[in-house]
Formats: C-alpha cells, sequence, structure tokens
C-alpha cells in the first residue's frame, strides 16, 4: 500500500513540476479538450457549435501556436490556401475607395448577438493603420498608410493583394488576418471596396 | 456620485471624437492615460460590494441559511483571501471551481435555491441593477483586496485544469479562426486604441488577472470574470461560452497560474 502511494504522490509532484513551466507540453489529450469546449458552449443564434469544429487550417495553427511549422505543415497550409482563392469573375479588382473606408470601420457581423441580415464589416482599423485621419486603429498587423503608393497599382500587386485578403494564409501561413473571401466574411463587391481604399491613388490611404 | 456623468463624458469625448482630432499619437495614449487616472477617483462598485455583502450574511432562499457556512476553499465562512486562490479543488463537487461556480454551489446547496434558476441571468444589461451574482462576486473579490494570487496547482485535476486552459487558450475556430492568443498572445497590441494584455507574461497576466471583476463605466455596470470571457468569445465569433461552464474554469485557472504573485486590486474601474 505505502509504495503504490508513493509512487502517486510522485507522479502528482512530477506533473505538477512540469505544469509549473511555462511551455511544457500538457499532458491532456485534444480530443480531451475538444470534448470539454463541446460541454461548454452553446448555440446562440447564428453562432452555431459547428463553429468549433476545426478545419485542418485552424487545428495546425493551434497545434503550432507555440513552436515553428513543420515545412509540410506550411507548405500545405499555403497550397490550400491559394487554391481556395476566387478571382473577381469579372477581372476587376477594384471597387469604391469610400464603401471600402465604411467597410474597414465597421466590426460588425458573425458575432452570436448579430443576424443573418447583419452586413459583415472587415474591421480593418481594429488591426491596421489604414488613412492617415482615422488615429484610432490598432497594431497586431503592419500598417498600411501609403500601401498602393509604396506598391504600385500592377496587375501582379492587385492579385497579390486579392490573396492577403481572400485567404492570407496562402503566403504568411498561421498568420492572425481572418479569412475575409475564403471564409465568406465580405461579399465580391466588398472585398473590391476594400482593394480600392488599398491600391486606389485618390484613396485617403495613399495621401 | 455627482462625478460619474462627467466621466460618461470624457469617455464619449475619446470614444466619438478621437477619429476627427489631429493629435499625435503620443498626445492621444497620455490623454486616455488621464482618463484612466480620473477613473480612480470613485467607484461605484462600492455599492455592489456593501449589497453583497448584505445578501451574504442574509438568511435567504427556501433554507432561510446565510451564505456565512459557504465554503470558498478556505474552510466554511471565511471570505477574506479566498478569491486571491480561486480556481480551486473542492473535495466535495471533486471538481475545480471559480468563485462563480463555487457561489452557485452554496446558493443552492445551503440556501435551496434551484441551480437553473441561479444560472439563468448571471450577468445585468447595460445600467441595470447589478444581479444577485454581481452583487456576490464584488464582496467577496473586495475581501482579497491587496492579498497575493497564488491559484493552487496541487491536485491533479488542478493541473489538468490549467493545462486544458492552456490549450483553450491557443485553440483556434470559428468563422474568424479567432482563439484568445489572436489578441492575448504578444506584448504591446491594441485593438484600435484599446491596449491588449499579454496573458502569456507575468507582468502583463498579473496586471490583468487582479483588475478583475471590475466597473466599466461605458456600461454602467460591474462586470465579473465569467462575463470578461463570454464576452471575449462573443467578438471572437464563437458560440455562446456558457456560464460557470469547464472551459471556462479551465481558461481562468490558465490565466490564474500566469498572474501568480500578483497583488489583487479588484473590483476595479474601467473605461
Amino acid at each position: 500500500m505505502r509504495s503504490t502511494w508513493q509512487y502517486t504522490l510522485a507522479g502528482v509532484v512530477l506533473v505538477a513540476g512540469c505544469a509549473g513551466m511555462p511551455g511544457s507540453s500538457p499532458t491532456v489529450s485534444d480530443a480531451e479538450v475538444l470534448q470539454t469546449l463541446k460541454a461548454s458552449f452553446k448555440e446562440h443564434g447564428i453562432a452555431r457549435l459547428d463553429r468549433l469544429d476545426q478545419s485542418d487550417l485552424q487545428q495546425q495553427c493551434s497545434r503550432y501556436a507555440t513552436a515553428p511549422l513543420p515545412k509540410d505543415v506550411r507548405d500545405r497550409i499555403a497550397h490550400d490556401a491559394l487554391a481556395s482563392v476566387k478571382y473577381p469573375a469579372d477581372g476587376k479588382y477594384l471597387g469604391n475607395w469610400k464603401e471600402g473606408e465604411k467597410i474597414a470601420q465597421s466590426g460588425r457581423g458573425l458575432q452570436y448577438n448579430d443576424t443573418e441580415k447583419t452586413v459583415a464589416g472587415g474591421n480593418c482599423y481594429a488591426c491596421h493603420q489604414l488613412s492617415k485621419a482615422e488615429i484610432a486603429y490598432g497594431n497586431i498587423g503592419p500598417s498600411l498608410y501609403n500601401y498602393g503608393k509604396l506598391r504600385g497599382d500592377s496587375e501582379a500587386t492587385r492579385k497579390y493583394t486579392w490573396v492577403r485578403i481572400w485567404n492570407g494564409h496562402a503566403y504568411a501561413p498561421c498568420n492572425n488576418m481572418p479569412r475575409f473571401g475564403a471564409a465568406g466574411i465580405l461579399t465580391e463587391a466588398q472585398l473590391k471596396d476594400v482593394m480600392a481604399l488599398l491600391l486606389d491613388p485618390a484613396s485617403p490611404v495613399n495621401q | 456620485m455627482r462625478r460619474i456623468p462627467a466621466l460618461l463624458a470624457v469617455a464619449a469625448a475619446i470614444g466619438v471624437a478621437a477619429p476627427a482630432v489631429r493629435a499625435q499619437q503620443g498626445d492621444t495614449q497620455a490623454e486616455i492615460e488621464r482618463y484612466r487616472e480620473m477613473l480612480q477617483d470613485g467607484n461605484p462598485a462600492e455599492l455592489t460590494v456593501a449589497r453583497g455583502e448584505d445578501m451574504w450574511k442574509q438568511k435567504r432562499g427556501p433554507r432561510q441559511a446565510s451564505l456565512e457556512r459557504c465554503d470558498l476553499g478556505k474552510g466554511p465562512g471565511v471570505v477574506k483571501g479566498a478569491y486571491a486562490e480561486l480556481p480551486r479543488y473542492f473535495a466535495d463537487t471533486d471538481s475545480v471551481m471559480d468563485l462563480e461556480a463555487r457561489l452557485v454551489h452554496c446558493q443552492a446547496t445551503l440556501q435551496g435555491f434551484d441551480r437553473a434558476e441561479l444560472v439563468k441571468k448571471p450577468f445585468s444589461g447595460t445600467a441595470q441593477r447589478a444581479t444577485d451574482n454581481e452583487a456576490l462576486v464584488a464582496y467577496v473579490v473586495d475581501q482579497s483586496r491587496g492579498m497575493t494570487v497564488n491559484v493552487p496547482q496541487r491536485h491533479p485535476k488542478e493541473i489538468e485544469a490549467y493545462q486544458r486552459g492552456q490549450k483553450i487558450f491557443f485553440f483556434r475556430g470559428g468563422p474568424y479562426d479567432f482563439s484568445c492568443a489572436s489578441c492575448h498572445g504578444e506584448d504591446d497590441k491594441r485593438i484600435r486604441l484599446q491596449d491588449l494584455p499579454n496573458l502569456l507574461k507575468k507582468q502583463p497576466a498579473q496586471r490583468a488577472f487582479t483588475t478583475w471583476p471590475a466597473y466599466r463605466v461605458s456600461q454602467g455596470a460591474l462586470r465579473t470574470m465569467q462575463w470578461r470571457l463570454n464576452d471575449c468569445f462573443r467578438q471572437q465569433r464563437f458560440p455562446e461560452l456558457e456560464f460557470i461552464s469547464p472551459a471556462s474554469i479551465d481558461l481562468i485557472t490558465f490565466l490564474g497560474v500566469n498572474a501568480q504573485g500578483g497583488k489583487m486590486n479588484s473590483p476595479a474601474i474601467k473605461r
């Protein structure tokens, strides 16, 4: 009896020691975590429980959140992301920058207290600097001030920018930005307006 | 209490007029700091604390019992310092519980309240009277002011809670692919002008953990830690986090352990 008890105690102390150290690998399984999550959320309006079912991208980016992405995983994510991109049906990339500015300002959409009719915004200013006039911008993403002025407005730049907004994992696997096209957050017309905000020489972003 | 409307006006001025103001970023930051300092002048949460204390001592519920026999982890009736050591493992339920879960447990077992009723509407709406949950939380939390955060990691279930919490922190999901770490995993980040604490790092984790629950001026309400997580997941575009659910307690355990050694200063007052 005594030895069993001692082994148990030793095990507990060992695990406790690991848990206290940041970066130690947890012993709970991913399956157990998913089970806990499923038991802890409830459907509310448009936000259904299937939002907890991770895509391959979400799963890999969670798994390697604190470790370097293995090359094969990185390549697969980038490949799949690029393959997901739908380019504008009419070949035109730029819409109206004034509408784009409104979309960049709006943080609405897809929350459990929104409805199916809520027009989603891009909320670009939450994470990026864009126009000089808007000083209430976040810094999770890089500054996009003068985006078009610095890069020009070539077909290649337009295509690259479209991909970055549609599904940025094509060029930056496991980056933080939502897949505004691939996840159906913004419509094609809205994406074009945001493109214009970034690339139109008349846009305040490029002044 | 007269100063509260003035504070709201300052909040509105910063929030609404900011885009039009052609100030340097540095000036903006200084203004925000000045506003935060002004907030420290008077905290309406004190009223909620007082109400919570009354509720704690009153005989309530079908059994007409007070909560003075409620064990928050430091023995029946011990409130002083209890919050600084929560969440923790409780043998009587064989589970790790945070304060809000434990309060539900005590009200159900000691006072005979219906558990389903207790969890039905834990949070008040904007500018509404604080709920019973919020009042009790305010009182208990206030009794740990100045105490050192010491969330235990002794029982295997406490360790598992931390480890699940860690994985949940990095769990990306929903239409925006967000995890907690999307906003709270790096230093010196902001959403718009709102600073985002890096909850993986000791100092910012301590600063965040020790100042929740808090009175939110913009909402005219005391907000608990359970509310804080619920609203984060709303913005993460997840389904709704259930009140005192296992995942919520796991996350609070993770955050609390990361904030070990911090000094409790709650209920705080925030924008």
